[in-house]
């Protein structure tokens, strides 16, 4: 066994390099002073302003959680950063070609398809660079069909009303610890609005980056589809290599009126640290979708590989009669990776259905928890979930853990819960080689199959990263 | 081809062969019987590679290279095979893309072009043919839910794939019907050269009346103890294998 499944894994981070940019930084630390700081810097409104501080003031009376199955030495909030910006050479970018060259060299490294080609492909790329929205493509064209598709900053200027309407009411500012904090700090993120009946003629992707070294990370995504309007949207993201841990505590709120569809796809590579735990990102994210209308459907579908530490439930509040949820996931942990994910899924309006597949693989000495809570409410008569959450473990020092929470307290409620732990064991191994197949491509073979039902939901050309991603996180991880 | 000298091999710790000896040339083929437990499908895994049992002696020539210097997965590009007697199931893995990368992986260590997937569905559907096989099975899950005897069809698919030089056959024909078994039986006929080898592991001669070995061998108690023609299959059926055993024993003593 020793030989073959030696789990040893030395893939180096690819994207670990740091890009110099003067940046426009507070000094670190917390108070009102700073969040004032933040929102005149923005010119935000007074309402934004005063959503923050009692945001601030909230979290202030709140401790930090720690029902989630991962340890870590916690953040001290006054050392971290909570305001820097690359500075514009320029106040506007008419193109590409403006945007500092640097800049444009990290992106190329990392390989963001932001030229036009990638844009020709279909692609709009919105691109949030430490914390302030660099360039937007292709926004004009959304724009004819009346789709809003900017950075948050910039909505919150030219469309005030429609980020005041619906900034906090999935995910109220004093929902979670993180949730709190992001609502007093958050710097920008990605505004999408798909006005009544429109589908969105293109997947709409995110490129996140963290760069400044000890400055937290705190994005805001609104995404608000109107009637019988659908969209797809994108994140991927991928961070330099640091020592110290850096804090990411994004908030994506996802409204879906009647019959709207929103299907939100994540492929996420931050850093994870080194071999033996240093360094790499503290991922704590609040995602939450809202299936406000009748017949809405919101869909989650993510693969998770980065992250030192990964706390992330992205959920489906199911109000609208005859709503739709859905969590397709898979979460990869290597080395020391602790990841504690899962999905809530909320039923409250009639006829409500819900789907949970969740992958974990666990390889080195990572740790790797799925929690999962359907509660099904008292008038959500007819109410269905189907619930199917597999491990597969790689080596001998790894672990997986499920918790599913179920809460029923409807009795025409269906639940239905699965759950299954596998081995990459010798036996099947053996078999690939026994063909001729190498164990690295057994391997990846393998982890492929056993997330098939997931990668299938995600777009053709994300599928096809994904897949190499798993690969290379698993690279080495047999002798 | 392959030549066994006197290999011992244990399994956490415990002796499971002790003492092989064995002559394979090109051309022949031989059969294994032998009582359950006494080591016939270690002694395949023994030389396919498995890394959970511990070779502690012996030696073996494979085209008169050790074979222990090879990687399981450089063995079988090598050309040798094994029909597992329990084949593994594998969800989520197409078992035409699984058939394909080994095809290719062993075309590529051999230097011939490798088939793109158009290419190796024209390949392949002749190959599913030599083995009655319904189409539907290469869309399906690399031996997820298979029937036993379907397990076993797509086992010798795959030596047909592959045409391996030494092919080893573990229980081929338990949980085959009769037509498979005739089927399969003519397969791995069609598929024998002169210079490629067989080695059948099996309970029942009547497997050996399509596949015919020039030699049938005891395997009893980690040891070859007895080493005939195919008519000592028969004689094993109506005698059972005690007698070997007192023979053997006798043997010893003397
Ligand atoms: N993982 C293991 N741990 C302990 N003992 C094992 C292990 N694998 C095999 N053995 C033992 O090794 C011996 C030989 O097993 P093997 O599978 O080679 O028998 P066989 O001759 O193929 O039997 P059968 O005719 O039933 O298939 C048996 O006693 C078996 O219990
Ligand atoms: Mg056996």
């Amino acid at each position: 066994m020793s030989s073959t499944l030696n789990v040893v894994t030395s893939q180096e981070y690819k994207y670990g390099f740091v890009t110099d940019i003067e940046a426009d930084s507070v000094a670190p630390g917390l108070n009102e002073d700073v969040i004032r700081f933040i929102s005149a810097k923005k010119g935000e409104p007074d309402w934004l302003l005063e959503f923050r501080l009692k945001a601030y003031r909230h979290w202030l009376t709140m401790t930090e959680p720690d029902w989630a199955k991962v340890a870590y030495p916690k953040p001290d909030f006054q050392k971290i950063v909570y305001y820097s910006a690359p500075r514009p050479k320029k106040p506007q970018y008419a193109s590409m070609d403006e945007v500092d060259p640097e800049l444009r060299r990290t992106f190329e490294k990392l390989g963001v398809p932001i030229h036009e080609q990638e844009a020709l492909a279909g692609v709009a790329v919105d691109v949030v660079f430490d914390s302030v929205s660099v360039t937007t493509t292709y926004r004009e064209k959304l724009a004819t069909v009346g789709i809003i598709f900017c950075s948050f900053s910039e909505a919150v200027k030219s469309h005030p009303d429609l980020v005041k309407q619906y900034l906090g009411s999935v995910v109220p500012s004093s929902d979670n610890f993180y949730a709190a904090l992001n609502s007093a700090v958050f710097t920008d993120g990605s505004f999408v609005y798909i006005p009544k009946g429109v589908a969105c003629p293109m997947d709409l992707s995110t490129y996140f980056r963290i760069n400044n070294k000890e400055s937290g990370q705190f994005e805001r995504t609104l995404i608000v589809a109107e009637e019988g309007a659908s969209v797809s949207y994108l994140e991927g993201c991928t961070a330099p290599q640091f020592d110290t841990n850096q804090l990411h505590a994004a908030v994506v709120e996802l409204v879906a009126l009647d019959r709207a569809s929103i299907k939100y796809s994540t492929v996420q590579n931050w850093y994870a640290g080194d071999k033996d735990g240093v360094g790499g990102i503290f991922n704590f994210v609040t995602k939450r979708g809202l299936c406000k209308g009748k017949g809405s459907h919101i869909s989650w579908t993510q693969v998770e590989t980065g992250s030192a530490i990964t706390w992330k439930y992205p959920s489906c509040v199911l109000l609208g009669d005859d709503s739709i949820g859905e969590f397709y996931s898979v979460a990869l942990t290597n080395h020391k990776q602790q990841a504690d994910t899962g999905t809530k899924m909320i039923h409250i309006g009639r006829n409500t259905k819900s789907t949970i597949i969740s992958k974990g693989i666990s390889a080195g000495d990572s740790s790797n928890s799925y929690r999962g809570l359907v509660k099904v409410q008292p008038k959500a008569e007819g109410a269905r979930n189907f619930s199917q959450c597999d491990s597969m473990l790689i080596g001998q020092s790894c672990s997986a853990s499920t918790f599913p929470y179920i809460e029923v307290q409807n009795r025409s409620a269906r639940v239905e819960h699965e759950a299954t732990t596998s081995k990459i064991g010798e036996e099947q191994l053996l078999y690939f080689q026994q063909r001729g197949i190498p164990a690295e491509e057994a391997i990846s073979m393998i982890i492929n199959g056993f997330c098939k039902d997931v990668f299938r939901e995600l777009p053709m050309e994300f599928a096809v990263e994904a897949t190499k991603l798993l690969s290379l996180k698993l690279e080495g991880s047999v002798g | 081809m392959l030549s066994i000298k006197n290999l011992t091999a244990s399994i956490n710790g415990t002796p499971v062969l002790k003492g092989i000896d064995l002559e394979i040339k090109a051309g022949e083929i031989h059969a294994i019987m032998g009582p359950n437990g006494s080591g016939k499908s270690t002694l395949g895994k023994v030389l396919v590679g498995h890394p959970a049992y511990e070779v502690t002696g012996g030696e073996v020539l494979y085209e008169g290279r050790n074979l222990f210097e090879l990687a399981a997965d450089e063995r079988a590009r090598a050309g040798i095979f094994m029909g597992f007697q329990h084949p593994i199931e594998v969800p989520g893995v197409s078992n035409a893309a699984f058939l394909r990368l080994a095809y290719n992986k062993k075309a590529e260590a051999e230097g011939r072009d490798e088939l793109d997937p158009l290419e190796f569905d024209d390949f392949i559907h002749e190959k599913i043919k030599l083995v009655a096989m319904k189409e539907e099975f290469l869309d399906r899950s690399l031996n997820e839910g298979f029937s036993g005897g379907e397990k076993k069809r797509n086992e010798i698919l795959q030596m047909a794939v592959l045409e391996p030089k030494l092919a080893i056959l573990d229980e081929l024909d338990s949980g085959l019907d009769i037509d498979a078994l005739r089927v399969l039986g003519d397969a791995v006929n069609k598929l024998q050269r002169p210079d490629r080898a067989l080695l059948i592991i099996t309970h029942f001669p009547r497997i050996l009346e399509t596949i015919q070995p020039q030699f049938v061998h005891v395997l009893s108690g980690g040891r070859i103890l007895k080493s005939a023609g195919k008519e000592l299959a028969t004689e094993l059926e109506d005698r059972g294998y005690d007698w070997v055993l007192e023979e053997a024993a006798a043997g010893g003593a003397r």
